[in-house]
């Protein structure tokens, strides 16, 4: 592989990883809390890129149906947590990882039953799906666009969690959800707050995949939501750093892999896989996780 | 201040409490002695809707017994849980900001915290976990005070310290009863009784004796069965 190649790989591979990082994060915050691995949130990432397509095909200007998306993203991740896992709060976690496997096919057939499930163009506009030449390396501009927005809503999300006293709240929540009540504060509220701020990173990561990859289909946050998934266990789960690092992470193997062994390409989703498992095997709690039972950020 | 009226605690066909009556006058200490599982630690979760129950509680005239645990704290009372439950994850600073979540005068409860417990002030920026029990234990009570509470219950305080320091948490458990009424739960009877006002005894989830704390230090029946003959 020349340096160009390499160079060209590694945009990339952060641009891929800054997708997964995004997706990462709200796995990582709602098992953090609630000690659920909310299988549904692959699928508010396509809630959020179907939301924007519905907005910009009723003649919405891009920039405002990237505002409905988000916002339409937000109230279905609230609503999945006041519908289908409030009511199972004091229920054996089993029952509300099966609730969320439950949510997760009722959105994608819901989906698929309101918009078909032929992919759809999304619409991106055309400024924002332009390149430029570097030397030899071409690089799409969201290739540049999507890291920089990653690294400004991972500082946002840091400061929310680590600056403000909501933030506080919910890195308490994830240690000890009674005595939360116990200060006054209605944790329920502080658990939407969690499930809103997931809902929005992943509709901000759907949009950012559907604009690289210019189709949407009710199922597209499948294997994108099990490979961010895979991304915030290898990170250590409960932990937001980790979820960014682990996404990273992801996102190049996927890319190397393809580009110094062409011929393993159909073998990419195996391989981000087998990584986690060997990543596991050598650190059972991820790469920053420490204390399960403990919860971090 | 506090009137508690035929509570009830069942886990599942279980009874841990067996309809109580209690009563807390302002600005007194009240202790509610018993031995482990009497059910003392049931009666103050049930008070604060942290689990079911069945009763009448009311607080200062108000009836609070539906209320979700969260308004029955913003109604001005406090619970110190058993075990402490800091957060260790948390500063010493944040685990007392989250204890006036709701109360914007929080920079200047804060300063007054560091004072009643200076050993606190020097550890702001450590983790709570990393406190000796004494500290956690006064932190908890530092955190539950930052609400301004009008009635503050405290569960088990001297669980697990050394004879020391349990004697310089009731100095400050006494100190406190100038400003705001105290329930009391203790297994560690004697020190409960000497400095509260008032006691019950707690068996088998239900009152089996109650009168004045000096009273109560002079009955056989709790000299016998918990202050040790």
């Amino acid at each position: 592989m020349d340096f160009s190649t390499f160079l060209q790989q590694l945009v990339n591979g952060i641009s891929l990883g800054s997708m997964y990082a995004l997706i990462a994060i709200g796995y990582t915050m709602v098992y953090g809390t609630l000690r659920l691995i909310n299988f549904a949130h692959g699928d508010i990432m396509m809630v959020g890129a179907f939301f924007v397509y519905l907005a910009s095909s009723m003649g919405l200007p891009f920039p405002l149906a990237v505002l409905a998306g988000i916002t339409g993203s937000v109230l279905v991740g609230i609503m999945t947590d006041k519908i289908a896992y409030k009511p199972l709060r004091e229920a054996p976690k089993i029952s509300l990882l099966i609730t969320a496997i439950g949510i997760s096919f009722f959105l994608e057939n819901l989906f698929n039953v309101l918009f078909g499930g032929v992919p759809k163009a999304f619409p991106a506009p055309e400024y924002l799906t332009t390149s430029f030449k570097l030397g030899e390396v071409i690089l799409p501009l969201m290739v540049i666009v999507i890291p920089i927005v990653t690294v400004l809503i991972l500082g946002g999300v840091l400061w929310v969690l680590y600056k403000t006293k909501y933030g506080m709240a919910i890195r308490a929540l994830a240690f000890d959800i009674p005595t939360v009540k116990l200060m006054g504060v209605n944790a329920d509220y502080i658990i939407s707050i969690v499930f809103g701020l997931g809902s929005a990173l992943a509709a901000v990561g759907g949009i950012f995949y559907a604009i690289s990859y210019p189709s949407i289909d009710p199922l597209m946050g499948i294997i994108v939501g099990l490979k961010a998934f895979a991304a915030a266990v290898l990170g250590g789960i409960g932990s937001v750093t980790g979820a960014v690092l682990g996404g990273f992470i992801l996102g190049f193997t996927e890319i190397f892999v393809v580009a110094m062994f062409p011929d393993l390409g159909g073998y990419k989703d195996a391989f981000a896989f087998f990584f986690l498992i060997f990543v596991l095997l050598l650190r059972p709690t991820g790469i920053m996780g420490e204390d399960l039972d403990r919860g971090r950020f | 201040m506090l009137k508690v009226e035929n509570l009830e605690v069942y886990y599942g066909v279980i009874a841990a409490v067996r309809g109580i009556d209690l009563h807390v006058e302002k600005n007194n200490i009240v202790t509610l002695i018993g031995a482990n599982g009497a059910g003392k630690t049931s009666t103050l979760n049930a008070l604060v809707n942290s689990i079911k129950k069945k009763g009448k509680v009311t607080a200062n005239r108000v009836d609070i017994t539906k209320l979700p645990t969260h308004k029955v704290i913003q109604d001005g009372i406090a619970l110190v849980p058993e075990g402490r439950r800091i957060f260790v994850n948390l500063t010493v600073d944040e685990n007392l900001r989250m204890g006036a979540f709701n109360n914007e005068r929080f920079e200047v409860l804060k300063e007054e915290m560091y004072q009643q417990f200076p050993r606190l002030s020097g550890k702001k920026e450590q983790m709570g976990g990393t406190l000796s029990g004494g500290e956690q234990q006064m932190l908890a009570i530092a955190r539950a005070l930052m609400s301004e509470p009008r009635l503050l219950m405290l569960d088990e305080p001297s669980l697990g310290l050394a004879p020391k320091i349990i004697g310089e948490l009731f100095e400050t458990i006494t100190e406190l009863k100038k400003k705001i009424t105290i329930l009391l739960v203790e297994q560690n009877a004697f020190a409960a009784l000497k400095i509260a006002d008032y006691g019950y005894v707690l068996e088998n989830g239900s009152i089996t004796l109650e009168g004045n704390a000096t009273d109560l230090l002079g009955n056989d029946e709790v000299r016998k069965k918990y202050l040790g003959g």
